[in-house]
């Protein structure tokens, strides 16, 4: 058995994206999960299964039951490891479908990330305990410090600078700047601004960082034969898959063997191509996790796009651009729509294999969408067809 | 590999994150204390093996054994830190963190003291030194090898 093309994203739903939303996670939350199921033609009452990212987020599937008065809730799931969740929650209503577990799946994300909880920062004091007990005390603090380590090494094993870090970000600037429902919608950025931001933690700047976002998304997975008698359009799921490394920890596996390859993501891309029977080459857009600059470079090269160390070529000849070979988060990303926590990505996948995407690659069949990277992580194949 | 010791601040008015030793990490800390780099060994597969734990991760023995490292190795990779996000590391501003590979193999995460933030680089030899940060608490740092 194969869960190819077994089920399908049928409806989707996303809030403004801002520095302050003005109201509560849970709000958020019904808002894109009622449109997602307009977008389906489905109602509350159909829904019987919810996934949710598991860190991070205040809302759950009993709030949704709750609120919505959701009568026939029978599968609700919650996928670990923050950003590396976001399409492991469509893994899971993709295998609850193929198993008959459930028949309407919903997966969300809502955040006030920017207006309530920065992530970036830290203020932990005190005695901390586990694995972290060895990184804290030495002021090993927030995600971009644990990612410029693995960057440093990246650039120097492979002899790159932070311009190749600034193409990455120019790049996810130039397609938010031409998306209305981006924060930095209008404001392209060039690479001397890239280059004359300030540091955050070398050898990154402000510039290769996300954005912190207020926001919410929603997605409505369903089996393929439901999917063709409803009325949205629906982007079938190919593959979808999660993927792990050996001695990993959350962002801080100093200790595997490379920190310059993504162990996780080269498992989840091999099990990705291996269900649907595609390969990189099959790829017509690729939305990929863009919590940081480098790790889009590392991603490019763990889910085939380049071979190790050769990701800011691609960058360099145009080939991530709208009309390249495979254009690359065409939405903006997290460094230029916002940071959902990669559910951004995965709406935007869908819209451009339905073809309503603002910024709408010509001829969409396939399209990549993959979630956080330097922890477990995720990711998904969507197809206009079931093949 | 003795450091220059300052008065340690009393626990209630250090600001930064301290470590919570365990039993399995207490040797480890203690070692700290004492000037020590202690590592474990794996008494079957001979492998040394970092963080603590009570298994090793490569051939499943739990017949682990504490040795004291040489506290000698290499800068893997840095980064470093020109604004704080975290208070507690503020007066530190610009610090250096850095994943050094120790001559026994493996990795950890540290400082590296006594060095302007443009003089490290990657591959570059270090050794350990013992900040007593607590009356308590003793961090593992390193410097610039003096040995050449
Ligand atoms: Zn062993």
């Amino acid at each position: 058995m194969t869960i190819r093309n077994k089920a399908a994203i049928v409806g989707i739903g996303q809030t403004e994206f801002s520095k302050d939303s003005g109201r509560s996670t849970l709000r958020m939350a019904l808002e894109v999960v009622l449109e997602a199921l307009g977008d389906a033609g489905l109602k509350p009452q159909d829904v019987d299964g919810v996934v949710k990212m598991g860190a991070n987020d205040d809302i759950f599937e009993i709030d949704l039951l709750r609120s919505l008065d959701l009568p026939n809730l029978r599968f609700f799931n919650e996928v670990p490891h923050g950003g590396g969740a976001a399409c492991g929650t469509i893994a899971m209503a993709v295998a609850a479908v193929a198993a008959g577990m459930a028949d309407v799946v919903v997966t969300f994300r809502s955040l006030n990330e920017r207006s309530e909880r920065r992530f970036g920062q830290s203020s932990a004091g005190g005695a901390v305990g586990g694995w972290m007990q060895y990184n804290l005390p030495h002021g090993l603090v927030t995600p971009a410090q644990w990612i410029a380590i693995f960057a440093q090494r990246y650039l120097y094993e492979y002899g790159w600078t932070t311009e190749e870090l600034g193409r990455v970000a120019v790049l996810c600037r130039k397609h938010a700047a031409t998306n209305p429902h981006a924060m930095m919608y209008g404001r392209p950025i060039t690479l001397e601004e890239h280059q004359s931001s300030r540091w955050i933690a070398e050898p990154l700047r402000l510039l290769d960082c996300t954005l912190d976002t207020d926001g919410a998304c929603a997605a409505v997975v369903v089996s393929a034969d439901k999917a063709k008698r409803l009325k949205g359009k629906s982007a079938y799921i190919a593959a979808a898959a999660q993927g792990t490394g050996r001695r990993a920890e959350m962002m801080t596996s100093y200790q595997r063997a490379s920190l310059c390859r993504l162990e996780e993501a080269e498992a989840t891309a091999k099990e990705l191509y291996r269900i649907a029977e595609l390969g990189p080459t099959d790829i017509d857009v690729a939305e990929l996790y863009d919590h940081f600059t480098p790790m889009v470079l590392m991603a490019l090269e763990a889910y085939g796009f380049a071979p190790p160390g050769k990701a800011p070529e691609l960058l360099g000849e145009g080939r991530l651009e709208l009309d390249g070979d495979t254009p690359l988060n065409t939405h903006g990303g997290h460094l230029g729509e916002g940071y959902l926590h990669g559910f951004g990505h995965i709406v935007e996948g869908v819209r451009q294999i339905r073809g309503t995407a603002v910024n709408q690659v010509r001829e969409v069949r396939t399209c990549l969408v993959t979630s956080g990277t330097a922890v477990p992580t995720s990711g998904v194949i969507l197809s206009k067809e079931p093949y | 590999m003795t450091a220059p010791r300052e008065a340690p601040a009393a626990r209630e008015e250090y600001g930064k994150p301290l470590p919570q030793p365990t039993d399995v990490s207490q040797p480890f800390w203690e070692g700290a204390r004492a000037g020590e780099l202690r590592i474990q060994r794996c008494r079957d597969c001979r492998q040394h093996v970092f963080y603590p734990r009570s298994m090793c991760p490569l051939c499943l023995s739990e017949r682990l054994e504490w040795v004291t490292a040489s506290g000698r190795g290499k800068v893997y990779s840095y980064t470093v830190i020109r604004r704080a996000m975290h208070p507690g590391f503020q007066a530190d501003l610009p610090y250096v963190l850095a994943i050094v590979e120790l001559e026994e193999g493996p990795r950890l995460t540290t400082n590296i003291m006594a060095a302007e933030p443009e003089d490290v680089s990657i591959d570059m030899a270090v050794e350990a030194v013992f900040e007593d940060v607590t009356p308590e608490v003793t961090l593992v740092k390193f410097r610039p090898s003096e040995a050449k």
